[in-house]
């Protein structure tokens, strides 16, 4: 992500905004698939069979839902409130896709639809980052299917390799390789923090989400990230007001 | 059949959520105030799932100790990811730092 930044923008053909859309989502990638591992392992205990995760990483595609799914399958709760509580915590993919809508919305729905369907964390903090460079070229819609499909092949993967081999190893899940997650958004983070109005975004971010952690069906994600984006948006407007 | 209504719902529900927006395209104009606040959704979504992650690792209470290794790898990570600018050196540096302490968390030594 940081390459892109500093890269000279001059990438206005097509190959090469695959390429560099690929490249800029190798780290990502990395830091996914402990993540995907994990999942694959883990989904037999829930009662999920292997083709059910399988199926769960090809339809639904959202890393940390399907952990929650997971988690809930083991403690026997019911289909209707994981759909609920997977439509709480994916919530936050509205807020990527109108951030997304103003690059998105020349483009034929034959594009949007798989772009949409793609869309996770990972590829948006890339894609957004690409689409912010002020280069004027007419194929970073190129470089976010590259990003989304790069992230797409890595999870099916990994879920595989997880269900394949994850379940010789059977402690694989108490190595805690779910920090590779949490130090991958880290990285992703720090770039952010250039001005004031984002440092109290994502401390007052940070401190809600760990407030608001006991809420049910993880509300608390979307209760700390409306109070990091409120917080930023009123500091930055009374420092506006000041200079 | 239980199965093929839950990742059939999740998937209905992830899906419809991801392309509302995109669908509506052109129909919608987003007032000013709301474009700068979109400014700040990758940085707040990313730090409130990170944040309880490393700091309540499995649960529901605060782990403010050095035998929590994932808040030992974030603050490794944080040091790296600001001074390099690097977000693979960073996942590389702070995974190393999280594994290797809590290596030594099992030797008991401390």
């Amino acid at each position: 992500m940081n390459e892109a930044m500093t890269r000279q923008p001059h990438l206005l053909s097509i190959p090469s905004e695959l390429l560099a859309g690929f490249r800029d989502t190798i780290p990502l990638i990395v830091g996914a698939i402990p993540f995907g591992l994990i999942f694959g392992t883990l989904s037999g205990g829930s009662g999920l069979s292997p083709a059910g995760a399988m199926a769960m990483s090809a339809f639904v595609f959202a890393g940390s839902a399907q952990f929650i799914a997971i988690g809930l399958l083991a403690t026997g709760t019911g289909w209707p409130l994981i759909v609920l509580t997977t439509l709480v915590v994916n919530l936050r993919h509205l807020l990527y896709a109108a951030s997304l809508l103003p690059h998105v919305k020349h483009l034929s729905q034959f594009w949007r639809v798989p772009l949409a369907f793609w869309l996770t964390d990972e590829t948006f903090v890339v894609v957004i980052n690409r689409y912010n460079q002020p280069d004027p070229a007419n194929y970073k819609h190129w470089y976010y299917l590259a990003s989304a499909v790069a992230m797409y092949i890595s999870w099916q993967f990994c879920t595989w390799l997880g269900l394949t081999f994850g379940r010789l190893m059977p402690d694989v899940a108490t190595w805690g390789l779910d920090f590779a997650m949490s130090v991958t958004f880290i990285g992703m983070i720090i770039p952010y923090l250039k001005s004031r109005p984002m440092w109290v975004a994502v401390l007052l971010a940070g401190v809600t989400a760990l407030l608001a952690q006991p809420l049910p069906h993880k509300l608390g994600l979307m209760v700390a990230t409306l109070a990091g984006i409120s917080g930023g948006l009123i500091f930055e407007l009374v420092q506006r007001k000041e200079n | 059949m239980r199965m093929f209504y839950l990742i059939g719902g999740m998937a209905l529900v992830t899906f419809l959520i991801r392309y509302t927006m995109f669908a509506l395209g052109e129909r919608v104009k987003f007032p000013d105030l709301l474009i700068r606040a979109l400014h700040y959704v990758p940085p707040a979504v990313l730090t409130a799932i990170t944040v309880p992650a490393v700091l309540m690792p499995g649960g529901d209470k605060l782990k403010l100790s050095y035998t929590n290794p994932y808040l030992l790898g974030a603050v490794v990570a944080c040091g790296v990811g600001w001074f390099s600018r690097s977000l693979l050196l960073t996942i590389a540096v702070g995974m190393v730092a999280f594994l290797g302490w809590q290596w030594i968390l099992t030797l008991e030594l401390i």
